[in-house]
This record gives C-alpha cells, sequence and structure tokens, in this order.
C-alpha cells in the first residue's frame, strides 16, 4: 500500500519535475497561485459580466447549429399552426423552427437571451461600482478606456442578435437604425446604402450581421476582456481603505485554492440563476411578434433595455429638421441619437484624465474612496445615472402609459423636462448627502459614536453618553485625500505645479473650485487633540 | 329573420316593404288569417318605439332628441345597429362622464333594450348592420395563420402584436382585444368606435375579419411557450425582471458568498 503510494508521488514529481526543469513553472505558480485577492460583493460584479459572457458563448454555439442567417423567403410549414403557411425569411424560419422542433432550443434561445441582458446589466452596475469609488484613478485608467469600450460592444453585440431573427421587433429596430445611420450628414445615406446592401431592408444584410455578431464583435470583446484581466493582475486589485489596508499592499485571499473555490461556484451560481430565468421567464416570443413585413408595426415596439435609452431619447425629440443645399439635416434624430450619445460616453471616456488634470494629482492610487468623500463625483454620477433614467422611462412610455392609466403626452412632457432638470436636482440632493455624511463622519471621528445611551446629569440636563471609536476606524475614517481649490493669486497650485494661464487655466481653476470648493475637512491631529483635551 | 334583417336598408327595402304590404291587404282580405310577417313588422315597430323611448331617456341629453347630435356627443344617423349594439352591449354608452375615451364597462341595458335601442337608431337610417351569430362561425371560417398576418398588418400597432392593447396619443388607448366576443370584434371592425378606423368590406372581406377573430380567439387559449409571458408586451417587462429579480439574485448571491468568508 505504502509502496504504490510512494511511487506514485514519485512518479507524479518526476513528471511535474520534468516539466518544471524545462519551463520553470513552479516559481511561475508559486507566484501566481498565491497572488492575493481583496474580497468584497463589489468586487463580484465584474465577474458576474464575464461568466455571463462564457454563458454567451456557450449557448450562442448551440443556436449557431440551428440558425440559417439568410433572407431567403420560404413558406412555413414547422408545427406552430397559428404562422403555417405564412412567408418569411430564412432566418425567421429557423429560429421558429429552433423554438418548437429542436429539443432544449427554446431553452437554450432563452437563455442565451437572458444571459444577454444579465452581461450588460452586470457591466454597467460594475461600471457604477468602479465610477463611485474612484477606482479608475491612476494607474487605472487604461482599463477604465477598456470597461467602457466593452460595454459600448456589448450593447452593439446585442443589438445585433436581437436583430439576427427578422421578426417583426427587431425588423422595427433595423429600420430606425437605418434612419439613425441616414441621420449622418453627408456620408448617412451612402453609409446606410452600403451597410444593407441596396434599399431597405436588402438581402444580405442578416448574413453579414450574423458574421458580426458571432464572430467579429465576441473576439473583439474576448480579446479586449483579456487584456482588461491581464490589467487587473498585473496592477493588483484597488480595496476599500480600513486597518492594515495601505496603498502598498493587498489584503484578502490567495488566488489557490480560495479565491478560485469562490470564483468557480459563483459561476455556478451565475449560471443556475441565468438558467432560472430561462426556464422559467418567456423572453423575446418571436413567433408572437411575426416575421418581419416592413407595412406592418406593433404598439409598443421597443429595443431591449440597453438600447431603450437611445429609443427614448429619439423619442423626445421635438421634431426638427434643415433643408440645406438638396439636403435634408434630420435634427430630431441627430441630436438624441448620435450627437447626445456621443458626448456621454466621450465624457465618461476621459473622466479619469479629466479629473487629474482639475486635482492635479498624478499619483498612483490603490486604496478605493468612499463615495461620500468625492461629494462632486457621487453627485455627477447620480445626475449621469437620472439623465439615462428618464430616457428610458420615455423609451417605454407606450407600456408604461397602458400600464399606470397616464397619457403618453404626460410622459413625454415629464421625460423632456426632466431630463434637463431632475439630473440637477439628483446632483444637488446627491452632494449634500454626501456633505451630510462626511460631517457625521467628522463627528464620529472627534466625539466618538452615539451610544443612544443617555446620562442625566447633576443640573438636570440630559446627555447622550458617546462612545469613542478605536483607533483603526478613526484611521479608516481619515486616511482620504483632500484636494484643494487651486488658488487665484499664486503662479504655483499646492501640488506644487506651474499653474496655466489663460483659458486652459481659468477653467481649471472653475472646475477645481465646483468639485472641491465644498467638502467637510477631515479633523486633523490638532482637531483630536483639543477635543481630548476638553473631554 | 336575421336573413331579412340583413336587407332591411336596401335602398329597394321601403319599396319592397309597400309592396309586400299591398300584397299582404289583398291577401288578409282573401284568407282574413293573420300573416308571419305582419307581426314580425309590428314587433320591429314596437321595438323601434321602445328603443325610442329609452333614447329620449338615456341618450338624448348627449346626442339630441332625435340623434341628430350635440356639441358634446355626435349624431348617431347613419351608425348603424352594429355601431349601437358594439357601443351599448359593450357599456361603453351610455358614457359615465367627461373622459377623454368612453370606457368599456358593465352593459347598462339588458339585451333586449339593447337590440331594441339598435332598431330605433338603425330605422333613422341605413347603417351597418348587427351580424349574425352563425355568420361568425370562425372555428369553421377563416385561416389562422393569414388572420395573423392581417391582423399585425392593420389592427397591431394600436392593439399590441398580441391583442394586448397600446397607448394612443393625448391618454387615448386602444383597449385590449383579450376576452371580446366575436360579435363585438366584427362590430368594432365595421363601425371603427372612437379612434379607430372603420374597416369596410372593401379593406376587409367579411373572410378576413373572420380570419382575424379565429386568430385572436387562438392568441386568447394559446398555452404560453416557453414560461411565464411577462404580458406579452415586449422588452420593457423583460429589462424590469432582469434589473429586479436577475440582478437582485445575483447581488444577493455575490453578498452571500462575501459573507461567507468572513
Ligand atoms: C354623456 C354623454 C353621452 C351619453 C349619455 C350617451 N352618449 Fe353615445 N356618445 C357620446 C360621445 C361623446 C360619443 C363619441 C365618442 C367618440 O367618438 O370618442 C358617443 C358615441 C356614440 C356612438 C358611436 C357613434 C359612431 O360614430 O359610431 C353610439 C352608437 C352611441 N354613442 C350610442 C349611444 C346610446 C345608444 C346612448 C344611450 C344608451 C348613448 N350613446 C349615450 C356621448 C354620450
Ligand atoms: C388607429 C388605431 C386602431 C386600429 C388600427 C385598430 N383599432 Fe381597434 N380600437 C382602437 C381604439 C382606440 C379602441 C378603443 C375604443 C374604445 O375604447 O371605445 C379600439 C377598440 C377595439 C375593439 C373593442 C375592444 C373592447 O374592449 O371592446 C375591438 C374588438 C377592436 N378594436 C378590434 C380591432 C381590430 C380587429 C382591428 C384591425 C382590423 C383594429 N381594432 C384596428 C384603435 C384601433
Ligand atoms: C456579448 C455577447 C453576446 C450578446 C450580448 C448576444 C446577444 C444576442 C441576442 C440578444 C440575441 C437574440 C436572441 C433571441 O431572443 O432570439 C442573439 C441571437 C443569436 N446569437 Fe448572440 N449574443 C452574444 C454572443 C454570441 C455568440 C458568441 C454567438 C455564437 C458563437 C452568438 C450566436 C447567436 C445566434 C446564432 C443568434 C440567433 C439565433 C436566435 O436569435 O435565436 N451570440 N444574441
Amino acid at each position: 500500500m505504502s509502496d504504490t503510494q510512494a511511487t506514485k508521488s514519485g512518479i507524479d514529481n518526476g513528471a511535474f519535475d520534468f516539466l518544471d526543469e524545462r519551463t520553470g513553472i513552479a516559481k511561475a505558480l508559486k507566484n501566481n497561485l498565491r497572488k492575493i485577492f481583496p474580497d468584497h460583493w463589489s468586487f463580484m460584479l465584474g465577474e458576474i459580466a464575464l461568466y455571463s459572457f462564457i454563458i454567451l458563448l456557450l449557448s450562442g454555439t448551440f443556436l449557431t447549429f440551428f440558425f440559417v442567417p439568410s433572407q431567403e423567403e420560404v413558406i412555413y410549414h414547422g408545427s406552430y399552426a397559428p404562422l403555417a403557411g405564412l412567408q418569411m425569411s430564412q432566418a425567421y424560419a429557423s429560429t421558429i423552427d429552433m423554438s418548437f422542433d429542436v429539443r432544449g432550443g427554446l431553452l437554450m434561445r432563452q437563455i442565451h437571451h437572458w444571459a444577454a441582458l444579465i452581461f450588460l446589466a452586470a457591466m454597467i452596475v460594475h461600471l457604477l461600482r468602479v465610477f463611485f469609488t474612484g477606482a479608475y484613478r491612476k494607474p487605472r485608467e487604461f482599463n477604465w478606456l477598456l470597461g467602457i469600450g466593452l460595454l459600448t460592444l456589448g450593447i452593439l453585440e446585442g443589438f445585433a442578435g436581437y436583430s439576427l431573427p427578422d421578426d417583426l421587433l427587431s425588423g422595427t429596430g433595423l429600420r430606425i437604425a437605418e434612419a439613425i445611420v441616414q441621420a449622418i450628414p453627408l456620408v448617412g445615406t451612402y453609409l446606410a446604402f452600403f451597410l444593407f446592401g441596396g434599399p431597405f431592408p436588402g438581402h444580405i444584410f442578416i448574413s453579414r450581421l450574423y458574421t458580426i455578431h458571432v464572430l467579429l464583435i465576441p473576439a473583439i470583446i474576448l480579446a479586449l476582456i483579456t487584456v482588461h484581466l491581464m490589467l487587473v493582475w498585473f496592477q493588483k486589485h484597488t480595496q476599500y481603505p480600513g486597518p492594515g489596508r495601505t496603498e502598498k499592499n493587498v489584503v484578502g485571499y490567495p488566488l489557490m485554492p480560495v479565491y478560485m473555490a469562490k470564483a468557480g461556484g459563483f459561476f455556478f451560481i451565475v449560471f443556475g440563476i441565468t438558467a432560472f430565468l430561462g426556464a422559467l421567464f418567456s423572453i423575446n416570443p418571436i413567433w408572437l411578434y411575426g416575421p418581419y413585413n416592413p407595412s406592418q408595426i406593433s404598439a409598443g415596439s421597443q429595443p431591449d433595455f440597453y438600447m431603450g435609452w437611445l429609443d427614448g431619447l429619439v423619442r423626445m425629440a421635438p421634431n426638427l429638421e434643415t433643408h440645406a443645399f438638396g439636403h435634408t439635416i434630420s435634427w430630431n434624430i441627430l441630436i438624441p441619437a448620435l450627437i447626445v450619445p456621443g458626448i456621454f460616453f466621450t465624457g465618461l471616456a476621459l473622466f479619469p484624465f479629466l479629473e487629474s488634470w482639475v486635482n492635479g494629482d498624478k499619483n498612483e492610487h490603490h486604496l478605493l474612496e468612499r463615495p461620500r468623500n468625492a461629494p462632486t463625483r457621487t453627485a455627477l454620477g447620480v445626475g449621469g445615472l437620472t439623465f439615462m433614467i428618464v430616457a428610458l422611462i420615455n423609451g417605454g412610455n407606450d407600456i408604461i402609459a397602458t400600464h399606470f392609466g397616464l397619457s403618453i403626452n404626460q410622459i413625454m412632457w415629464f421625460s423632456r423636462i426632466g431630463i434637463f432638470l431632475l439630473p440637477v436636482i439628483s446632483f444637488l440632493i446627491t452632494k449634500r448627502i454626501c456633505l451630510g455624511l462626511a460631517h457625521k463622519d467628522r463627528d464620529t471621528v472627534l466625539h466618538g459614536r452615539e451610544s443612544g445611551r443617555l446620562v442625566m446629569l447633576p443640573n438636570g440636563e440630559y446627555i447622550e453618553v458617546h462612545e469613542q471609536i478605536s483607533a483603526d476606524e478613526k484611521w479608516t475614517l481619515t486616511q482620504h485625500k483632500q484636494y484643494d481649490v487651486i488658488a487665484g493669486q499664486t503662479n504655483v497650485d499646492s501640488n506644487g505645479l506651474q499653474r496655466a494661464t489663460g483659458i486652459k487655466g481659468r477653467t481649471r481653476r472653475a472646475l477645481s473650485k465646483w468639485m472641491y470648493g465644498e467638502q467637510v475637512a477631515k479633523p486633523t491631529t490638532a482637531d483630536l487633540e483639543i477635543e481630548s483635551g476638553e473631554h | 329573420m336575421k336573413r331579412l334583417s340583413k336587407y332591411r336598408r336596401h335602398p329597394l327595402a321601403a319599396a319592397l316593404v309597400i309592396g309586400l304590404g299591398l300584397l299582404l291587404v289583398g291577401s288578409i282580405y282573401a284568407f282574413a288569417t293573420p300573416a308571419a310577417p305582419a307581426e314580425a313588422s309590428n314587433a320591429r315597430n314596437q321595438a323601434v318605439q321602445e328603443g325610442r323611448q329609452m333614447f329620449l331617456k338615456g341618450c338624448s341629453s348627449c346626442h339630441g332628441l332625435n340623434a341628430e347630435g350635440t356639441k358634446i356627443a355626435p349624431s348617431l344617423i347613419g351608425v348603424g345597429a352594429a355601431s349601437v349594439d358594439f357601443q351599448v352591449g359593450t357599456g361603453r354608452m351610455p358614457m359615465a362622464d367627461a373622459s377623454v375615451q368612453a370606457m368599456a364597462k358593465t352593459p347598462q341595458y339588458s339585451p333586449t333594450e339593447t337590440m331594441a335601442l339598435a332598431e330605433y337608431i338603425a330605422s333613422l337610417a341605413p347603417g351597418p348592420a348587427i351580424p349574425s351569430q352563425e355568420s361568425l362561425n370562425y372555428s369553421r371560417d377563416g385561416n389562422l395563420a393569414q388572420g395573423g398576418a392581417l391582423f399585425r398588418t392593420n389592427c397591431a400597432m394600436c392593439h399590441n402584436f398580441a391583442g394586448q392593447g397600446g397607448a394612443l396619443s393625448q391618454g387615448k388607448y386602444a383597449a385590449s382585444l383579450m376576452g371580446v366576443p366575436p360579435q363585438k370584434i366584427y362590430e368594432a371592425m365595421i363601425t371603427g368606435p372612437q379612434s379607430m378606423p372603420v374597416f369596410g368590406d372593401r379593406s376587409l372581406t367579411p373572410l378576413q375579419k373572420l380570419s382575424i377573430i379565429k386568430w385572436l380567439k387562438n392568441a386568447e387559449n394559446e398555452k404560453a411557450q416557453g414560461g411565464i409571458a411577462l404580458g406579452k408586451v415586449g422588452p420593457v417587462t423583460e429589462g424590469l425582471l432582469v434589473w429586479t429579480l436577475g440582478l437582485g439574485l445575483l447581488i444577493g448571491a455575490a453578498v452571500w458568498l462575501g459573507a461567507k468568508s468572513k
């Protein structure tokens, strides 16, 4: 018995040594498998996106076995009676066949579509986590850009997939996409003609879209995800501030076995939840929509939510067109569908660079910021989110109208005014809340935490006893960096950088005042000493 | 009876009735026995009279004493028995209040009273007649899939792809078509209630209308494929579900896993 054991392990070692001597793998493994990852649920949001992407790859591959990417017209003879004998494209017919005549086909379609929604929703909440904690700061600006790229590609990929089955809603969506492309000045008409290979809907578009959907974009996404994760690996993960956590270390668990086991388990949980949705809830019931037919349209035609905000913006735009030099410029499409989203996404992408330009901070940051300690940024994020939510609500205005007994016009006007007003209001409210919370932190550090115990003083007055907090907690609440507003007089700012003058300098000063003009100063050592002297 | 009533507003109907009447008078003299058609026309006259009384009581305040219309409600001359049967039979009329749209509610008139009202309005001027039950044998006539295609071309833009209803401008809406009796569907098509257009026999033949009814009735009873249907209103409810239940479960699992390791 023990003999076999010995030989066995001997063989194992031998094989491993053989490999190690030639590749140096032991050292690499030792370094990598012992790599430490911090632990917090909000760090798993990106993982949800990653796992749902894997689910998309797997379920999508299944779909390719049955889906026929062709706009060739056929007569349907399958088992779904309400479509029997109708003319439709092969793309639509094959998706119907897959749904009703392929075992597990409908389940796979539904898993694929739910996974697509989860993929995008998870990317969005992941992005919000990164934004609100300042995780994008140096040295992670590049990974932030990759993330924005992934989100954009995810939206495009989802839209491409949504358009493949060639049903009534997907065709309606493509028609709008065509109108958006056509609205691009000068080249629009030509570009649309080129994309669709002729007047809409043409004959080749689905097959082009298919290649884009199953090959081109997934390959790019896969490549970007790889770089994204490698950067996380090399730059190490950020962590929330806390005792023992510094800009120089990472506190958490080793990759092997703790983190791997957890990550593996989490993959199966994500898969399980996606399968649960796919098995229980119908999604994209294209047999009810019918085959695409340019002369048909349904009430409440909507895209998936990740395009819904765009649809909402287009719906709320007033009818504005100018005719010049024999061209029509459709501002009502150009502004909501191209200019506004362009500004939004560019602003989002450039935010890290903008911020560090304003505060002059060129240091590396591995500790995350608590949202309350960057009040203007947090407020800006909530304002942007509010903007998107208002747009999304207007995208579903007809459904909201019928289900809540409202008028489409009321919702339209609510959105038209709200899209300007509500982001500002939510910005102001969020900033107040952040400053309030920061105040509370300051009080807690200085006076301790309210204990809820009341004590009567000899003179009859009641006071609440405050409990001092630990040094660790004090550190957590005071470790954050605060930026000064760039002063107006001197020519050198607080970080010792030569201040640019002229319009650039003035813009920077104004932005700096806007971002850091209103802060709750964190307690200094002197403050603390005065406090402890008093009590 | 039913067959006859279909022709009663034919231009030649009056002449025919007079001719028949003369013939009848002669026959009565000849046989001194009351004939069936006379009874029928008497019964109809009576219904028209009753209908007129009810109309004066319940409808004339809005539609005018002779159904000629007022500032607040349209004229009913020429709208036909079908329109009255639809509006009163679905409870839309009498209109409850001055809302943007007459709402369907529990009918306030019994079927015979409704018929009387319809007879009265039909007696004012010819208009679309009430389709007979036997002409609405949708389970025998019509083509299911064609009905679906016709529905998507003619009706889905207002009533949604699955007949679930949809919003129109200014707070108006196209009602859900689930559970509406075939006769009322047919009447809606030939009379075009409120903002709905009229679909005459030239835009949709009677057989095509039957096909649409066939498809609607099938959609009503179709078993849900692929799980819970989420209202059959398209991607909005799907998005809502993913942001609530889907992400809720996923983040819940993440928090749970995060807590486990502490
Ligand atoms: C409170 C006022 C009011 C009362 C009472 C009322 N109606 Fe109406 N009716 C209306 C209005 C307003 C319309 C037009 C609705 C529209 O087109 O939006 C209408 C429309 C109709 C139509 C449809 C006309 C068409 O063009 O097809 C019919 C039929 C009708 N009413 C019958 C009746 C009958 C029968 C009664 C009595 C039982 C009645 N109404 C009582 C206000 C009223
Ligand atoms: C321009 C939009 C529009 C189109 C197109 C349209 N409808 Fe309607 N339809 C309406 C509106 C609005 C109502 C609601 C009237 C009301 O509530 O009084 C309605 C009501 C109905 C009703 C009555 C529902 C009920 O609850 O009693 C039926 C049945 C109906 N439509 C069938 C059809 C059919 C079948 C078609 C296609 C042949 C069609 N409609 C096309 C707007 C439309
Ligand atoms: C980021 C990744 C992806 C997203 C967001 C995405 C999204 C979608 C969506 C929303 C649909 C419509 C599904 C429906 O309801 O019918 C779809 C269809 C489809 N997808 Fe994907 N997909 C992704 C990746 C892939 C991959 C990697 C493949 C193949 C290897 C693939 C293959 C297909 C096929 C064949 C269809 C058409 C069949 C059908 O619609 O049922 N997808 N995709």
